[in-house]
């Protein structure tokens, strides 16, 4: 009874991947067509399929140049979070029935309520004096930004794991450090996988911090060429989609290879 | 006594520098709220002068209406929505994993640039179809109408918000036991009454979880609304995160948008914690 396929539930969602899937076949065609073809039927495919607009999207927006910089700040905010905020979250889980630790783990997840526009002014006046208006100041930022929501899921991560193996370690005269790195750490792997790609997810993607860190265009990430660009040339429509194209571009064929992780790893971020 | 050295040392680094790039700037913030500072130059105490203006200044007042409105259309939409695609995916359908892979997609997307892409959509390609088809109400652009344009703005939040909450919800639903449905079945329980009986009841804690989380994020709403509308027409669409970011940096009203700041962050605190409290007494029952 139970093994019926559900028709209705089928068909009902087929059709509705129509509203996610026609913004994007309408970037696609749009990117690949000329000024001339946009009078016409703006949702017929385009006459023939040249790489023009991205030729010249490339030269203009200097793609490869910010594409190295969201690469850069990426890589480099998951390898700090990854390799601290594990840490961090295992001295606090160990040690959650010591006052001070209990302290500091409710002090770091306080940071998800605390709206990120008011500290956004003086930030950007201490980031500037301290040379930190860069890509690696914006690694570091990142690093901190993220501490919240990532302490409290490898928190509840670290508490699921058994003390025991630890204990044995101690005993074979291992410190808590090589305890940390040998033992926890390759046991965190699942969660590890969830942080780096919500982590990668949010620095490929963010916006406004960069945007107020970042003070030369050369450093830009792609969405702030994105917001530069529109600013310069907004008529252009064929240009502009074949830039927001060459933008997503890396995501989406990312995620057509680890959707299955990506989902994953989502789902049981929101377990715990 | 020397694990607890080696425990210290793992969490000061990351202390220090969370009250150094978070705590403290966030202090100041609330600091120069008292002051005339501009960003640059000299400066006296004001004292509450700023939080006075603040609930005097029209474009604030205005800013709150709108960030308000948005924010609760938007999270009831989410939700509605989130919850029925998170049923379906979660039921016994053909296509699953594709079906779940192109829900999934808007998540990965930049909000910036889908937004430009709707923004294409709303002012070029909505209006056109309608003039077309004679169709008086989609022919005009609604981004560029003072009272429509927050509705492009709702649109594209929820297009892109859905995912996230679906995959929460989904994740809800896959902790719930089949065998319950099949009892209810045996006692004749219709659709409706199975989902409020029994379903909501037991993903109640996602459903606050997800209430919450939508809330906060569209209080905040910054990326869709300076690529849809730049905060236009006018300032009909100028969010709280728009109107700090733009007057603290391009205005020098450094000080007065901080206490404009620390007025939104009360905001959002009283906010969450209500809607947390209501919600979890609804989870009790």
């Amino acid at each position: 009874m139970s093994n019926r396929i559900n028709w209705k539930a089928t068909i009902l969602l087929i059709l509705g991947t129509i509203f996610i899937l026609f913004p994007l076949y309408l970037t696609v065609i749009i990117a690949f067509k000329t000024p001339q073809e946009m009078s016409g039927n703006i949702l017929a495919l385009p006459e023939s399929w040249g790489f023009d607009n991205f030729i010249k999207a490339i030269e203009v927006t200097n793609f490869f140049n910010a594409l190295g910089n969201s690469v850069f700040v990426t890589i480099l905010t998951v390898i700090i979070v990854i390799l601290t905020h594990s840490l961090v979250a295992y001295a606090i889980a160990r040690n959650l029935h010591k006052k001070f630790y209990k302290f500091l783990y409710f002090y770091f997840i306080s940071a998800m309520f605390i709206p990120f526009p008011i500290i956004m002014l003086p930030l950007v006046l201490q980031t500037s004096s301290w040379g930190m208006d860069n890509l690696v100041g914006l690694g570091i930022l990142n690093g901190v930004m993220h501490l919240a929501f990532n302490v409290f899921i490898y928190v509840g991560y670290v508490k699921t794991l058994p003390i025991e193996l630890e204990e044995a370690a101690i005993i074979d005269g291992a410190n808590t450090f090589q305890v940390f790195w040998k033992i926890i750490f390759p046991m965190m792997k699942p969660m590890h996988a969830t942080v780096a790609i919500l982590t990668a997810l949010a620095a490929w993607n963010d916006f406004m911090l960069p945007l107020v860190i970042l003070s030369d265009s050369s450093m830009y990430t792609l969405p702030l060429v994105q917001y530069a660009f529109q600013g310069q040339f907004s008529t252009d429509y064929n240009l502009a989609f074949a830039s927001y194209l060459l933008a997503m571009l890396p995501m989406v064929v990312l995620y057509v290879f680890v959707q299955k992780w990506i989902i994953g790893g989502v789902m049981r971020g929101s377990l715990k | 006594m020397k694990r607890d050295h080696a425990f210290l040392l793992m969490v000061i680094p990351a202390f220090v520098l969370f009250f150094i790039f978070h705590t403290y700037p966030a202090l100041q913030g609330v600091f120069y709220s008292f002051t005339n500072f501009k960003g640059y130059g000299n400066w006296d105490f004001t004292g509450f002068t700023n939080y006075f203006k603040v609930f005097q200044d029209s474009r604030a007042l205005s800013a709150y209406g709108f960030t308000f409105q948005f924010a609760i259309v938007a999270t009831i939409l989410v939700n509605i929505i989130s919850v029925l695609i998170a049923m379906g995916l979660n039921a016994k359908i053909k296509f699953r994993k594709t079906l779940r892979a192109t829900y999934f997609l808007p998540f990965i997307l930049s909000v910036l640039i889908v937004s430009y892409i709707f923004q294409f959509i709303f002012t070029h390609m909505v209006p056109d179809f309608g003039q077309a088809l004679g169709i008086d109400a989609l022919s005009r652009n609604i981004l560029g109408d003072q009272d429509l344009a927050w509705i492009g703005i709702v649109i594209v939040a929820v297009w892109q918000s859905v995912a996230f909450n679906t995959l929460l919800y989904l994740a809800g639903l896959s902790t719930v036991d089949e065998q319950l449905y099949e009892a209810a079945d045996i006692d004749g329980a219709k659709a409706w009454s199975k989902f409020w009986r029994i379903t909501f009841p037991l993903i109640a804690p996602f459903f606050t979880i997800n209430m919450v989380v939508a809330m906060k994020n569209f209080l905040m709403a910054f990326d869709q609304i300076i690529a849809l509308t730049g905060g236009g027409p006018g300032r009909a669409t100028e969010s709280i995160s728009l109107l700090i970011y733009r007057g603290g940096f391009e205005a020098g009203q450094f000080a007065y948008q901080s206490a404009n700041a620390v007025i939104y962050f009360i905001v959002i605190v009283v906010i969450s914690v209500v809607q947390l409290r209501i919600l979890e007494r609804k989870e009790v029952k």
